[in-house]
């Protein structure tokens, strides 16, 4: 009979059982959405800000040394790492949060006659094919996602455009050239003829460079399988006490911070990693950009997490004050049960299984229509879907099921103070 | 024998006394009217006889237990054992059909047995009208289900607070018919009402006035 009395409820009177159904799916589906984007924005925000460029540089060791005690970058010139050890940038403890990098080589050439310019060897759209057995595209192409290409585009490496380069605007504008135009460059070991795929505007110093394929740059600076720096674009977390302590010295930290600090996306324990992976070198984080992301990051996660839990209230004071009445609509029923002898006890039951099974109800289509509002989230403000996690499955259950039956208590406690002689009869 | 002792009751309500030093003995088999005009205690009195509420003074003696000193908790079980209700408002349940109302009392007392409710509903002439919702039977129908509600457990006292109120006299008489029958098979039965019809079909009749019992009129005409 307990069960048939539910079925009649549902059954017979659906709408208003929908109704409660449907603000429970309200405020689930708010929750839903706030909770899945709330833990993928730190992802997201590092994706977005990884586009404003590398937040480490690699440097072989000697270099960073002279550069640290003068300051001159010139100094840097004589230092070199080995192309052959990129690959393991890719293989350190956090590989998966490394979303770029690109190798450089910078040597002096004359373009065209004209001594001095600067040629920068780098990989622009560099396909890797890592032991890993994962697939890479490297390079400027995404490093430098900003800069405005003026004239043709960017050259393609995977075309095998190996005898082309790109010209900066400025010495473009010196030399007067254009995309298309076919330029020689003459470096300390040969000269090569190369065709201008496009002239790019990057609003600073790298204006007056020329960019080429590395093993361009290799060939005329006579440095066959060597490169100068790194640059690395890694999804970080932001530092806290711990990180700062590791950055200055991480023999200062115990086993258990070490692990800890070892085991989180800290710039500083990315940098360590790739330490380890590439022998004399120094990996050390653009401070500037570490710190900024840090902060976006942490103002956008606080912004995120006050819109939640205003949700996240505002959700449960619909459903509570929803219960509530429904329940309240339903004591000339009970005080009927009460009177053909029904204890508290059987009156609780059947209102909570009823709210419970509502609320399951509820919480499904919320869920469903919350991932969704997640995804729309996702499309207009990041352009990337958000990914469902798993862990928002089981603390938007709780939290429909606690906000129901918290919202049906007072009801309940009313219900079963009810006198049956003062609703059955008026008095 | 008596199944019913209510021994100088009187419910007294802030600003209000309800009931004053009223007294009534009614014998296991009878059928009693209680008829005042409105505000003159009929329902206190049917609430307190029907355990939904307690006297302020007095001893209410129902098959022999005082229920005036009884726990809420017990009062419940001694309405669900021994008494069956019929209201003027039905009450029933709207989203079940009028078997499962009949039901529900069943569930409450014991077991639910269809069959069972639905010769309780057989009985009232709604055999035909089992599956349907409250709202889809007239009010005689519904007072009927009520009945058969009220009849499902068997018990020794049934309580009917104007049960004639919300009706037309065709249904009026059916469900007069249905108390004759009733008391013919030996339940004692106990009518609230206002209406001096229904009060002459029973044997006799309390009159209360102002919270008093003024009169007991002895039907002489009754014929079961």
């Amino acid at each position: 009979m307990f069960f048939r009395m539910i079925k009649g409820a549902f059954v017979r009177q659906w709408k208003k059982m929908l109704m409660i159904a449907l603000t429970i799916a309200l405020g689930a589906s708010l929750a839903t959405a706030m909770l899945n984007v709330m833990m993928d924005v730190e992802d997201k925000v590092n994706q977005e800000l990884k586009t404003y460029g590398a937040n480490i540089t690699v440097s072989p060791k000697n270099a960073s040394i002279l550069q640290d005690l003068y300051d001159v970058e010139g100094q840097a010139e004589a230092a070199y790492l080995k192309e052959s050890e990129l690959g393991k940038i890719k293989t350190i403890f956090w590989a998966n949060n490394i979303v770029d990098f690109a190798p450089f080589l910078e040597t002096d050439v004359a373009l065209n006659g004209e001594a001095g310019v600067k040629l920068v060897g780098t990989w622009f759209n560099h396909h890797l094919s890592l032991p890993t057995g994962e697939e890479l595209d490297a390079g400027v192409t995404s490093l430098r996602s900003w800069w405005d290409i003026a004239e043709g585009e960017w050259l393609d490496e995977q075309a095998h455009e190996d005898d082309a380069v790109m010209v900066g605007a400025a010495i473009a504008a010196r030399l007067g050239l254009h995309a298309g135009d076919t330029v020689t460059l003459t470096g300390g070991s040969g000269e090569r003829t190369a065709r201008v795929a496009g002239v790019f505007d990057a609003g600073g110093d790298e204006d007056d460079a020329v960019y080429a394929p590395l093993h361009m740059a290799q060939a005329l600076a006579d440095a066959e399988g060597l490169i100068g720096s790194i640059e690395v674009s890694a999804l970080t977390t932001p530092d806290n006490e711990l990180a700062i302590k590791a950055a200055q010295d991480p023999g200062s930290l115990s086993i258990s911070q070490y692990e800890l600090w070892y085991c989180t996306a800290y710039v500083s324990s990315i940098c360590y990693q790739i330490m380890e992976a590439i022998p004399d070198c120094v990996a050390s984080a653009v401070r500037q950009v570490a710190d900024s992301e840090g902060e976006i990051l942490e103002k956008t996660k606080l912004l995120m997490v006050l819109i939640t839990v205003l949700s996240l209230i505002g959700s449960a004071l619909g459903i509570t004050n929803l219960v509530t009445a429904s329940v309240m609509e339903r004591s000339q029923e009970m005080g009927l049960m009460k009177a053909v002898g029904a204890h508290s006890r059987s009156i609780s039951g059947l209102v909570l299984t009823e709210i419970i099974i509502t609320a399951i109800v509820g919480g499904a289509i919320g869920y469903g229509a919350g991932f969704g509002f997640a995804q729309v989230i996702g499309h207009s403000v990041f352009g990337s879907a958000i990914e469902m996690k798993l862990m928002v499955v089981p603390i938007v259950a709780v939290l429909v099921i606690l906000v129901s039956l918290a919202g049906s208590v007072p009801a309940i406690r009313s219900l079963l103070k009810l006198d049956p002689a003062e609703v059955l009869h008026g008095h | 024998m008596s199944l019913l002792e209510v021994k100088n009751i009187s419910k007294v309500y802030p600003g209000l006394k309800a009931l004053d030093n009223v007294s009534l003995t009614v014998n296991e088999g009878e059928w009693v009217a209680i008829m005042g005009p409105s505000g003159s205690g009929k329902s206190t009195m049917m609430n307190i006889i029907g355990c939904m509420d307690k006297p302020t003074s007095g001893e209410v003696l129902l098959d022999g237990v005082d229920i005036a000193k009884e726990s809420n908790k017990n009062l419940t079980n001694i309405r669900r054992d021994k008494i069956g209700l019929i209201f003027q408002q039905f009450h029933l349940v709207n989203y079940l059909t009028a078997v499962e109302n009949v039901m529900v009392a069943q569930y409450y007392h014991s077991l639910p047995d269809e069959k069972e409710a639905m010769e309780a509903l057989g009985r009232v002439g709604l055999a035909e009208r089992a599956k349907h919702l409250p709202s889809q039977l007239s009010g005689g129908e519904q007072q009927r289900v009520c009945v058969a509600r009220a009849l499902i457990n068997h018990p020794q006292l049934v309580l009917a607070d104007e049960p004639t109120g919300n009706l037309d006299e065709t249904n009026e008489n059916i469900v007069l018919d249905l108390f004759r029958q009733l008391h013919r098979e030996g339940t004692t039965l106990i009518v609230v009402t206002h209406d001096p019809e229904v009060a002459e079909a029973a044997q006799r009749t309390i009159v209360l006035e102002h919270g008093r019992l003024v009169k007991e009129i002895i039907n002489e005409n009754f014929v079961s």
